[in-house]
């Protein structure tokens, strides 16, 4: 059985990990939850992010959860928004694209174009 | 949606919107009339009498993006397709307890899915939350409460007496990636103490 007083453990171990984290000005992964993104498939892609973007340790980027985006066809849609506030919104995401995306967009900065809303609308 | 799971992160989505600070899923089985009961309360907003007798038409929704909300009606569905009972209870500014039951043993109930997946996805994205998950069945009652989870986190323990300056330094949040990954072991092996043997797509 596990029980609540590992946390202690988890929290001296992570405690020696994180020197400092801040979300102040870095990049935001927004997830469209709203019925028609969860009934997509929108919950394995943003725990697929959070596995992600642990597994390579990048510092400053946030993942959260919004209502819908209103392109209920294209869900699960992603939205990417860079420190200056420049926003690129990806459709129809897997948790296998999201790994794509941490790779290619968060860690080197090459937008996945192919994964746009933009390229699927063409 | 094809899992109870599912349809519980789409209604706890709803209590988050409506300003919530405190959400409980409560997930019990019912052994006397083989009923699984699913309740999420929050303390939002609330809705009057008016919104709450329209809150099950697909048709009545917040959000200015489209005009159906189908979050609610499709829950609504998936129980009364199992012989199940569905209730929703709200009060102006005290709060909403959304209440569904579901045959255990009728072939249209839903599986339970992945309820770790679902509370650590609400958690990540909302770590301010106070969130309380109780499963309950003849096996026994398991309860994760986000509120213990921090206070342990802060490494404010009870029996370690001497504390330092600028505490914060040594607090861990909640959305740090190995508490996420504990909390969802965690879970995991409440649900599987808790219902395995009573829903059989639960290992025991």
């Amino acid at each position: 059985m596990k029980s609540i007083a590992e946390l202690e453990e988890i929290r001296r171990k992570t405690l020696e990990k994180i020197s400092l984290r801040t979300s102040a000005d870095g990049i935001r992964i927004v997830v469209g939850m709203a019925t028609c993104g969860i009934a997509a498939g929108a919950r394995p892609v943003m725990n697929a992010f959070v596995e992600e973007i642990d597994k390579r340790n990048l510092k400053n980027v946030t993942v959260s959860m919004t209502g819908c985006i209103g392109v209920c066809k294209l869900e699960p849609v992603v939205e990417v928004i860079d420190k200056n506030g420049n926003k690129v919104t990806y459709v129809k995401m897997t948790a296998e694209k999201a790994a794509r995306v941490v790779v290619e967009h968060i860690v080197n900065g090459n937008v996945c174009l192919d994964l746009t809303i933009g390229a699927e609308q063409r | 949606m094809r899992d109870l799971s599912l349809h519980i992160l789409d209604i706890v989505q709803n209590s988050i919107k409506a300003n919530s600070t405190f959400i409980k899923v409560h997930i019990s089985e019912k052994p006397d009339d083989d009923k699984l009961a699913l309740e999420i309360e929050d303390n939002g907003d609330g809705m009057d009498s008016d919104l709450l007798k329209r809150a099950d038409d697909p048709f009545t929704t917040s959000r200015t993006t489209r005009r159906v909300g189908l979050g609610i009606p499709m829950l609504k569905e998936s129980a009364l397709k199992c012989e199940g009972e569905f209730n929703i209870y709200s009060e102006k500014d005290i709060g909403t307890k959304v209440f569904a039951a579901f045959s255990i043993n009728h072939i249209d109930r839903l599986p339970i899915g992945d309820i770790g997946d679902t509370m650590i996805a609400l958690i990540t994205a909302n770590p301010d939350m106070h969130f309380i998950l109780k499963l309950e069945s003849i096996n026994g009652i398991f309860i994760l409460d986000t509120a213990e989870v921090k206070k342990m986190l802060s490494g404010e323990m009870p029996e370690a007496g001497e504390k330092q300056e600028g505490e914060n330094q040594y607090c861990v949040d909640i959305n740090e990636f190995a508490v996420i990954q504990w909390l969802k072991e965690y879970i995991d092996e409440g649900i599987k103490n808790i219902f395995g043997g009573v829903l059989n797509e639960v290992d025991s």
